[in-house]
């Protein structure tokens, strides 16, 4: 028995070896395959060792679920859109967030299986405090990103909810769940339990409904790291290594996300946490007069004119540019300038479409060379050198507003220093104000062309233009 | 098996340095599959669910631990497959 006990956990120490190491993997494309395969072999130990422990008896209730969730699973991993990436990771930190609460009620109802009982037959006070941190943060995580889930889908407006008292009662409610958690060590009555849990599903719906659209992707890091430390919370119940290794890595990398997003709006996490912000995005808010000023227009050909006939082109997509779908077209077209000669590259700036990573994935998706693609801190300092800076479904972070006005709203958010270029295409609908409702100095710039149009149209005039 | 509560802290604190140090040093570029693949890997959260869905006798727990097995698959398949279908996509420069 002792032998047995020593072998599972040495099992799940390898399985949360093997899950750092499938994160480690992901410091270069090319190592990330075989790290997520450890990631996979890892999940198999620590499966396989639990399903072979003593304590499960009965199989047929275990790979019926397996078999069902696994076949959705695969499912959707094959058929999702990769701009539908954001959405997908917000429904799966749902799941995450309710098996927590699940697997935490499920302590709660039958301890003994767990061995959380102490000779009185009362549960452990720490396992108490364990379970109940584990499902509040599940229930917070699961509603949290249910909410996360609407808004990026479009299901619900992505419009920030804010309404008098808000914060006040937020504070409230947090207040209340940390209170109840700390009752639960002196009664562990059923209704302590489930209102702890009932009380955290609200607070984790009015936690997110103040956040508008565009900083998700703040959101769905913060809702990751969640959903670790709830894993964490019931590794620590459960006394099991491998979740506790599992949910610290994942709550870490979550907060780690958070924090470049937020860097990357130049906005702190309380400020993006209270919301409200871009409430009011429409044109109005940018004040009247400015529109007025006369812009550069041009045309496609003009556009596909200049590109041709520069030295290099640095390509600045925006989420804009994904909501077009225009990023195959794109790849085409620097295709073509790459066939004429041209040095072409892309500018990332770090909170570029919905979530960490995601204008990556589409680009990548497009077949556009990883080695071509950069972040704003390696290729900011090439605009001063480059022909033409082509920006597409991109405004805010590239407003030079956030270098030069200290009362603009963005004022301190790094931007790419497209204005150093010698040449600006600026592809856009109109002449609406950026998610941050503030005007674009750029588009009045003498440098600057503005090429009016849907992003996905006028790269493919561009592009037959081109030949 | 209850007084070991430090060295199951002393684990975790550790397991939060190890994460800062091994994420900060993934690329920028692989953020989006990193979220994929930590939310997979959180699934690991099945092994309660498993032990709660295993004894012979049906209870308010076994319902409890089946539902949240089927929840953690639907992670585990999808978030591996997934991970993988987008780390397939990066291809260097011909």
């Amino acid at each position: 028995m002792e032998l047995q006990a020593n072998m599972t956990s040495f099992a799940y120490l390898v399985a949360a070896v093997l899950f750092i190491l499938a994160l480690r993997g992901l410091s270069s494309p090319e190592t990330s395959r075989a790290g997520n395969i450890m990631g996979m072999l890892g999940m198999a130990i620590a499966v396989g060792t639990t399903i072979l422990s003593p304590e499960i008896t009965s199989y047929g209730w275990i790979i019926g679920p397996v078999i069902v969730g696994g076949a959705v699973g695969l499912l959707i991993a094959s058929r999702i859109a990769m701009t539908a990436m954001p959405q997908l990771v917000a429904a799966f930190h749902s799941l995450v967030g309710m098996a927590a609460v699940l697997v935490a009620g499920a302590a709660y109802a039958n301890p003994a299986s767990f061995g959380l009982l102490d000779t009185a037959g009362q549960i452990f006070i720490a396992s108490r405090v364990e379970m109940s941190l584990g499902a509040m943060i599940g229930a917070i995580t699961f509603s949290g990103s249910v909410i996360a889930f609407a808004k990026l889908q479009g299901l619900v407006s992505g419009r920030p909810v804010v309404f008098p008292g808000q914060h006040a009662l937020n504070a409230l409610l947090g207040l209340g769940a940390l209170a109840l958690v700390i009752y639960f060590c002196l009664d562990q009555s059923p209704w302590v339990f489930w209102s702890l849990v009932a009380l955290a599903f609200v607070l984790g719906f009015l936690i997110i409904i103040p956040i508008g659209g565009a900083d998700m992707p703040v959101v769905v890091s913060m809702l990751n790291s969640y959903s670790g430390w709830a894993a964490a919370g019931i590794g620590f119940t459960l006394h099991n290594s491998a979740l506790i290794i599992t949910g610290a890595l994942v709550g870490s990398s979550g907060a780690i996300l958070s924090y470049i997003m937020c860097k990357g709006m130049n906005r702190s996490f309380f400020n993006v946490i209270l919301g409200g912000f871009g409430g009011d995005s429409s044109a109005a808010a940018s004040g009247g007069g400015v529109e007025d000023r006369p812009v550069k227009q041009g045309s496609a050909e003009d556009a596909a004119f200049i590109m041709k006939n520069a030295g290099s082109v640095i390509i600045v997509p925006g989420y804009g540019m994904a909501v077009a779908q225009a990023q195959h077209a794109l790849r085409e077209m620097g295709d073509e300038l790459k066939k004429a000669g041209v040095k072409v590259s892309y500018a990332i700036h770090p909170v570029a479409g919905r979530m960490p990573g995601h204008m990556n994935v589409l680009l990548a998706e497009a077949n556009v060379p990883y080695d071509e693609v950069f972040e704003l801190e390696d290729i900011n300092s090439e605009f001063q050198q480059a022909d033409v800076a082509f920006v597409i479904g991109a405004n805010d972070v590239t407003n030079p507003a956030a270098k030069t006005d200290p009362a603009s709203p963005i004022y301190g958010m790094p931007i790419l220093d497209v204005e150093k270029a010698k040449t600006v295409l600026f592809v856009k609908r109109g002449m609406a104000a950026g998610y941050a409702g503030v005007q674009n100095e750029l588009f009045f710039k003498d440098n600057t062309m503005m090429l009016f149009g849907d992003a996905k149209k006028m790269v493919e005039t561009v592009l037959r233009s081109l030949d | 098996m209850h007084g070991d509560f430090i060295s199951q802290l002393s684990i975790f604190v550790l397991a939060v340095f190890v994460g800062y140090y091994v994420v900060w040093s993934v690329t920028p570029a692989l953020h989006t599959p990193l979220m994929a693949v930590t939310n997979a890997i959180s699934s690991v959260i099945v092994v309660g669910a498993l032990i709660a869905a295993g004894p012979a006798d049906m209870s308010q727990a076994k319902i409890l631990g089946c539902v949240a097995v089927a929840l953690a698959s639907v992670n585990i398949f999808g978030g591996f497959a997934v991970t993988q279908r987008m780390l397939s996509m990066y291809k260097k420069k011909k």
